[in-house]
């Protein structure tokens, strides 16, 4: 109990001082982890729309290997990231191996699917007259995409909300292709769970408050915004 | 368009769904002015006739013309599907206010705003639900949200007006009171439309010709007057046949 208490209250002291590392490490996360899931729904709520919509070869294999990756482990993401951003791997030129770059391509692998899957399926359950009535009121195929995707409002946001829950909740992805590097790739997961491994629990225990705060006023206001 | 030209012209049509064939029709043509009733059972072809017209469904053989020009060849889909508009069975509002509801068609078509604004509510004035522009679409009553949208189908100033059932939802005194309506406003814009139901009694409200469906063909097509004599009198016959037999 003593180890919360101090822990809590150490938390409340780097966090009303206003401490310029732990500031540092929350930007990054929100930098980071945003721009990883706008990708996500820029690509994503667009693509699980035509999967849902539009009957096409492979579609089905698609949907299939949508929905396996909503469940890919963020290490083996991480792994494959590696693989391909190292020195001496395919894309090594880039020079992107350990740079918040390579953090948001893997954050973008990882919410990816599941942006695309959730849309996939809230799109899938509007009623299908709905598109019949629009295509007959003339409407073009970006028309009816944006009309169907109005419509699906509430589903669309809730997958944005989840694929940025999984990112800004990941380890092991970006500890791998980010490194952990102080003042330049350290975001508020890897920093927790370095802390904890050197039993610096109130400095852990700030970093957790701050990613759940963040996490919350995120998802408030994306409620907020699928309620109007 | 030239004058005598079909605004609508079917050729040869076949579907098929699978191995079974939903649609045949040789030739079907509606003229400019002509407010035609389709008429048939459940699984007659109607709505699928009307969906082929409609460009929403590609015929498995034979040609579609609008206004001469063949669908597919000399026009896309797209470009005929925004000569018509189409009011189906269930109003389908969107999650938005009538106003925006009905003004979604002009807006696809990128109409100015201020003259979206004035078209959308004389149509709403049309079908005396100006009043309800502001409410959500999704709030109204069946009948309201019907008026919505055959509001919607109609400030779009279409060729040809397609209305695939539009009544079968609504009660009874609702429907007679949307049925006079609608027909006093076709005959005061001279729309052009098909009108499909298998409701006999709506066919007088809203039409001056009549075809009958059944299996997929047209059986028969004409004046209303003469094609309901017609039908009637075979009715009356068959009726006589089995009356004949049961006593025998």
């Amino acid at each position: 109990m003593d180890l919360i208490a101090e822990g809590i209250a150490g938390a409340l002291r780097l966090l009303i001082a206003g401490d310029r590392e732990v500031l540092r490490i929350a930007l990054l996360t929100l930098r980071v982890s945003g721009t990883a899931t706008i990708i996500s729904a820029v690509i994503g709520v667009p693509l699980g729309t035509a999967i849902s919509l539009w009957s096409f070869r492979g579609r089905r294999r698609l949907a299939g290997f949508v929905n396996t990756g909503m469940g890919l482990p963020p290490v083996v993401v991480g792994l494959w990231v590696s693989i391909f951003l190292w020195r001496t791997g395919p894309l090594g030129f880039l020079r992107l191996m350990y740079t918040p770059t390579a953090m948001v391509i893997a954050q973008t692998i990882i919410a990816l699917p599941i942006v695309t899957g959730f849309t996939m399926a809230g799109v899938g359950q509007l009623d299908p007259g709905i598109r019949l009535q629009m295509l007959s009121l003339g409407a073009s195929s970006w028309q009816l995409l944006s009309i169907l995707i109005r419509e699906a409002k509430l589903s669309v946001l809730a997958a944005i909300m989840a694929g940025f829950g999984r990112v800004v909740a990941e380890v092991g992805a970006s500890m791998m292709v980010g490194g952990n590097l102080l003042g330049q790739t350290r975001v508020l997961t890897t920093a927790t769970s370095m802390e904890v491994s050197k039993g610096n629990f109130g400095f852990a225990i700030a970093l957790s408050i701050i990613l759940v705060g963040i996490t919350y006023i995120i998802n408030v206001i994306l409620t907020r915004v699928q309620q109007q | 368009m030239k004058a005598g030209q079909a605004i609508i012209e079917l050729k040869d049509v076949k579907l098929k769904r699978g191995s079974r064939t939903t649609l045949d029709v040789s030739s079907f043509s509606v003229f400019r002015g002509e407010n035609v009733a389709v008429i048939g059972a459940n699984g007659a072809g109607k709505s699928t006739l009307l969906q082929v017209i409609a460009c929403l469904l590609r015929p498995s053989k034979g040609k579609v013309y609008t206004r001469g020009q063949q669908v597919g060849t000399e026009i896309t889909p797209f470009e005929a599907r925004r000569r018509m508009a189409m009011v189906l069975q269930r109003p389908y509002l969107l999650d938005a206010t009538v106003f925006d509801n009905v003004a979604i068609g002009l807006r696809m078509r990128h109409v100015p705003e201020n003259e979206v604004k004035a078209r959308v509510y004389d149509a709403l004035a049309l079908f005396g639900i100006r009043h309800l522009a502001e409410r959500r679409g999704r709030s109204l009553s069946g009948g309201e949200s019907q008026r919505v949208s055959l509001a919607r189908a109609v400030v779009l100033k279409p060729e040809i007006l397609l209305l695939d059932e539009p009544m079968s939802s609504l009660d009874t005194p609702t429907r007679i009171a949307l049925l006079e309506e609608l027909g006093r406003i076709i005959k005061k814009t001279g729309l052009t439309t098909i009108y499909v139901t298998h409701d006999v009694t709506e066919i007088p409200f809203l039409s001056d010709r009549t075809a009958i469906m059944d299996g997929g063909r047209i059986i028969a097509d004409g004046p209303v007057r003469k094609v309901l004599h017609e039908e009637m009198r075979c009715a009356l016959s068959q009726l006589t046949r089995a009356a004949n037999w049961l006593i025998s």
